[in-house]
């Protein structure tokens, strides 16, 4: 983990929100930006480290790919075949499967890693931007979706807050 | 920046609202619900979301039966024979065997095979608004597919009108259940339930332990009508002779099944170690008879041993339709109120619901 985001450089981007308490009394949800995945490399988690659009004033680059790549790295180390994994499996194998009932595996503990560095992050970098990291797991592992808050207050808010989620394909 | 304090969050305290606050004390009251109740799929759940199946599993129970009946009728009949002439092993292998088929019968008929949650509506929206409609909205639009590059290699993936995403490669809709399956192999009406990514290595040990226990109980009928009849008796006298004509009953059930569940065996130790699935074998997905173009299966390793430890030994994946987390008090109310804060419900989640 990278650290503390060094004050002088974010200085602009973080001044709306201070902490998401503040968020929660003044803030809406504006939009939500899906990440999708990348299959170059076949079926195995990863996702795509592409900059969406909709982020490029409220968050710098390097912070989001960090993110991104680090989530992509846990993944990776998740669903690595080698011989930790050639053990479980023949462990499983040779009692009939029975010792999942008890063993918690490797992709499990590798998870809860996860949970903790995305709430790590959002604490860190996301809230005070007014951005919100959901877990990929809770959306089947299909897209990480970033949900953007607005200032009720401000004037100067994205448009098309309501339009977005009220489209009329559903 | 400087003149406020940066407070530590807790991103769990944004599922209490001060606004919602009195509506959380009052729905209090109401039982909280489990995922697996408003699951949208054909499945049916036991034990509170622990076990999940197909809602048509009519032959399970048929499969479980002919199994146990036929062990029994070993056990019972054929085992006190073969103890006194043979050896103590026969029983002891016979039950481990046993043991060991159910167990993966089970384990594959109760898991969940890598069903695929249903898209959010605002995952719906966002890939609607990214697609090209043409034409007019009276008319259901043709497929919509998206080309996409694996280890170089083209990969069409398809839209799904039900699950409102764009599949996964290796990923099939099953109509009987109506859900996306990963890695879908296909639907066993055996087992009553898909096999797909989280269960083939269960299904795979219960057809190749299955042809073991069938050639086992197989063998040791025949030696035991032969034993009779080497002791100067015809074939006839020796059947007539063992209690009641079982022993036949058990041949002819062995016999029927040693030919359809080990060529089923061969046909998926062939699939295991070629890294493809019943669907893509079946389609054709990746014969090379198709055009000029090297069309190669893109997710082989290459190696017969690889392919084998990555399909059977290779990390278990988890459930992702959490079946017994539970729903979030704001996702009680049906229609998505876009003004309203709609977070997404960070609950503690429990080892439980991730197993299995």
């Amino acid at each position: 983990m990278q650290g503390l985001v060094p004050a002088a450089t974010d200085g602009n981007m973080a001044t709306e929100f201070h902490n998401l308490q503040e968020l929660r009394h003044s803030a809406s949800l504006a939009n939500k930006v899906f990440i999708q995945r990348d299959y170059s490399e076949g079926t195995t988690c990863r996702f795509q480290t592409k900059f969406p659009s909709e982020l490029e004033s409220r968050i710098e680059r390097t912070l989001f790919e960090d993110t991104v790549k680090t989530l992509n790295n846990y993944y990776a180390e998740a669903e690595k075949i080698g011989g930790q994994s050639y053990l479980e499996g023949c462990l499983a194998c040779a009692t009939a499967y029975l010792i999942f009932l008890c063993m918690e595996t490797r992709y499990e503990k590798v998870l809860k890693k996860i949970a903790k560095y995305i709430q790590e992050q959002n604490e860190k970098i996301y809230a005070p931007r007014g951005l919100l990291i959901t877990d990929p797991i809770e959306r089947g592992m299909r897209v990480i979706e970033i949900s953007i808050y607005e200032d009720r207050g401000s004037s100067g808010s994205s448009s098309g807050s309501s339009s977005v989620s009220g489209s009329t394909a559903r | 920046m400087k003149n406020c304090e940066y407070q530590q969050i807790d991103p769990r305290a944004l599922s209490v609202l001060p606004s919602s606050a009195q509506n959380h004390t009052e729905k209090k009251a109401q039982r909280p619900r489990r995922k697996w109740e408003v699951f949208p799929g054909k499945n049916r759940f036991f034990c509170d979301g622990r076990i999940i199946l197909a809602r048509q599993n009519g032959v399970l129970p048929l499969t479980l039966s002919l199994i146990i009946v036929t062990c029994g009728l070993f056990f019972a009949f054929d085992c006190p024979f073969l103890v006194k002439h043979l050896t103590v092993f026969i029983p002891v292998i016979g039950g481990v065997l046993f043991v060991f088929v159910v167990l993966s019968l089970l384990r594959t008929s109760f898991t969940d095979p890598g069903i695929l949650p249903r898209a959010t509506p605002d995952e719906a929206a966002d890939v609607e608004k990214q697609i090209d409609t043409s034409g007019s909205s009276t008319y259901r639009p043709p497929p919509r597919t998206k080309e996409i590059l694996i280890n170089q290699q083209v990969v069409k993936l398809k839209y799904c009108f039900t699950c409102k995403t764009f599949r996964p490669p290796r990923t099939s809709h099953c109509s009987l259940c109506d859900n996306c399956v990963e890695r879908f192999d296909h639907h066993c009406p055996w087992v009553g339930n898909c096999v797909g990514k989280r269960n083939y290595r269960f299904f795979y040990s219960f057809i190749i332990s299955l042809s073991f226990l069938t050639s086992f109980i197989f063998g040791c009928v025949i030696t035991h009508i032969t034993l009779r009849t080497q002791a100067g008796k015809t074939i006839v006298q020796a059947i007539q002779e063992s209690p009641a004509r079982y022993p036949f009953l058990e041949l002819v059930v062995c016999f029927f099944s040693i030919w359809s569940i080990l060529g089923l065996s061969g046909f998926h130790t062939y699939l295991v170690a070629s890294n493809l699935t019943t669907n893509e074998d079946i389609k054709g997905s990746w014969s090379s008879k198709r055009g000029a173009e090297d069309s190669g299966n893109p997710y082989t390793y290459n190696s017969i041993i690889t392919n084998c430890c990555a399909t059977l030994c290779g990390p278990m994946p988890p459930s992702l339709i959490d079946r017994r987390g539970f729903l979030p008090h704001d996702e009680a109310i049906p229609a998505v109120s876009a003004s309203e804060i709609e977070l997404p419900p960070f609950t503690a989640k429990n080892d439980a619901h991730m197993v299995g």
